[in-house]
């Protein structure tokens, strides 16, 4: 069910400022690519413009084309809704709906969507979503618990979860272990290796090791200044990328010159 | 082979210098410390004192005339100083006429609140802001008489039914609901909204089931309080319903009564006079009919916040462990 995405001339505004410029590149189906680059380069807003959620912040907007198995996300009739039901998002601090439980947290995608399900489907849903994301030993006994009870790495997971259930085509993850301890860390490292047999992950990381460790190919964001936009500088497989770069803005990057 | 142990000075001994550096007071801040502390605590026991003096005032003088007689019949036949009579008609009439407020300005201000919380932006919603807060401020009579000139192009002048009261109850109440909601809603952080967005709910679903959900304990609160501030109007109720000694539950239709309204007729009529000898003849019934009914108002208003407590709880997001 993985789709391959190829964006093309991909410019991406706040207002009239214009954040990221000129991106075109070709995300590869059932792969993990990393975008890293120093802060402020774009990258999360480039994310963001991949499930169209970049336009739920008043003002901004997108110039380019962005295709996803050759359909265009931001051609005429495109429902912006319908996308995000094909790409799913995990954010960097992990955010479980307060007001429910793990089971219910699962679900959300189905229930918020007044959507009818049984009550069989509703479990087999709950057990191989938690399962996808390794989550299901930990809280199989306490499935009605808030999500809340669980510690940041377990709701990271737990979000995870909450994507996969409703069966997305692409995975886009914003800086997901940030904010999580080293052992966290690895159980998303891993069940990320295990989730790209199924799906497209674009991941955005400040920690170039784990870009290293996970990704297969890896794209480099640089700022120039501020106030200017943020640019793609290159993009290769990620053993090229960290051993011999073509440009030497990611060579000093990534041998930690700057950024 | 025996090392040496670090020498641990003996408790109570120490370097001289760095024990006078950590126990000399420092007199100025202490001072200043208590200064504040009596300031704060006092200022918090005269704050307290009104509220005492009240509640005890409309206990003791209300809580004689105050019996289950009392609550459950209207003043109907009553007259003079007889030991007769009850607020059952007021309280019929509060409550249906608070109720009815309640149903016409809670829809209006949660939804004006998701409007600029959610979907408001530039001048529009800076004007709904600048009138709501405009809206606060209107005295009470104020909206009475716009309800009552309101209903009186319809239905012509001298015009006086519970809903007319509804009415003019819900231009008070609106801006107090649209305030304490909008408060709630923007408490909700964006995540959750991202989340929701993420997960491929359209926006109004994301409004509904995760923005309101998250915040339907603190909307249920601030609507609790907007009645409680509501329920104890008398002004426009009295230019707008009316009073009338009997029971009438039909808002549409005829005059009623008011536990506020109730009160302040009751006191307004003063002392009865009395004939010398005469044995069923309470010259302060009227007064004291007016503490008892003051005090089942403080009661209902009580009941409606412990209520909304209750219920604020009951939907609050679940804590974690």
């Amino acid at each position: 069910m993985a789709q391959r995405i190829d964006i093309k001339d991909l410019d991406v505004y706040y207002g009239s400022f214009r954040a990221v410029a000129d991106v075109g590149m070709t995300i590869e189906p059932r792969s993990i690519t990393a975008l890293i680059g120093p802060s402020g380069c774009g990258k999360s807003t480039f994310l963001r413009t991949l499930n169209r959620m970049h336009e739920v912040i008043p003002g901004a907007r997108v110039q380019g084309t962005v295709l996803m198995d050759g359909v265009d996300l931001y051609g005429s009739g495109v429902d912006p809704v319908a996308v995000r039901r094909q790409v799913g998002m995990v954010f960097q601090r992990p955010n479980p709906f307060p007001t429910m439980s793990i089971a219910e947290n699962v679900l959300a995608g189905v229930k918020l969507n007044n959507r009818r399900i049984s009550k069989g489907d509703a479990n087999d849903l709950v057990e191989s979503s938690l399962r996808g994301a390794n989550l299901w030993n930990e809280v199989k006994d306490r499935l009605d618990r808030p999500g809340s009870s669980l510690s940041g790495g377990q709701q990271q997971r737990l979000c995870i979860a909450r994507a996969i259930a409703v069966k997305p085509q692409v995975l886009l993850m914003d800086e997901p272990c940030s904010a999580l301890d080293p052992i966290s860390t690895l159980a998303i490292e891993d069940l990320m290796a295990e989730l790209k047999d199924d799906y497209t992950i674009v991941i955005v990381t400040h920690n170039m090791q784990q870009a290293a460790r996970v990704s297969d190919r890896t794209a480099f964001f640089t700022i120039e200044g501020t106030g200017k936009p943020g640019r793609l500088v290159e993009m290769d497989d990620t053993r090229t990328m960290f051993s011999t770069p073509t440009q030497q803005a990611t060579e000093d990057y990534i041998s930690g010159r700057f950024g | 082979m025996a090392t040496a142990a670090p020498t641990t000075p003996a408790p109570g001994t120490g370097n001289a210098s760095t024990r006078a550096l950590l126990t000399t007071a420092d007199t100025r801040r202490r001072l200043t410390d208590r200064a504040m502390t009596v300031v704060v605590s006092l200022a918090f026991a005269i704050a307290l004192v009104p509220l005492i003096s009240l509640a005890w005032t409309v206990v003791s003088n209300g809580i004689g005339r105050l019996s289950p007689y009392f609550l459950t019949v209207s003043m109907r036949g009553v007259f003079g100083g007889m030991d007769a009579g009850g607020i059952y008609h007021a309280i019929v009439g509060t409550v249906l006429v608070t109720g009815a407020a309640a149903v016409i300005s809670v829809p209006i201000g949660i939804m004006a609140a998701v409007y600029l919380v959610e979907y408001g932006r530039g001048p529009l919603a800076r004007a709904v802001t600048f009138f709501v807060d405009v809206m606060t401020g209107i005295p009470s009579i104020v909206a009475g008489l716009f309800a009552y000139a309101l209903f009186a192009v319809f239905f012509g002048p001298g015009v006086r039914f519970g809903l007319v009261g509804a009415v003019a109850l819900s231009v008070l109440m609106i801006p107090v609901v649209v305030r304490s909601c909008e408060e709630m809603l923007r408490l909700v952080p964006n995540e959750l909204r991202e989340a929701s967005y993420a997960l491929g709910v359209p926006k109004w679903l994301t409004v509904v089931k995760v923005v309101l959900r998250t915040a339907v304990g603190g909307i249920v609160t601030g609507v609790m309080l907007a009645v409680a501030r509501v329920i104890g109007e008398t002004a426009p109720l009295l230019v707008t319903v009316g009073v009338i000694d009997s029971i009438n539950t039909n808002v549409f239709e005829g005059r009623m009564m008011t536990l506020p309204v109730y009160v302040f007729r009751q006191y307004a009529q003063g002392l009865v006079p009395c004939t010398e000898g005469a044995t069923d003849c309470i010259a302060t019934v009227n007064i004291d009919r007016a503490w008892a009914a003051a005090l089942t108002l403080i009661l209902i208003v009580m009941a409606l916040n412990l209520l909304a407590r209750l219920v604020a709880r009951w939907f609050a997001p679940k804590a974690g462990h």
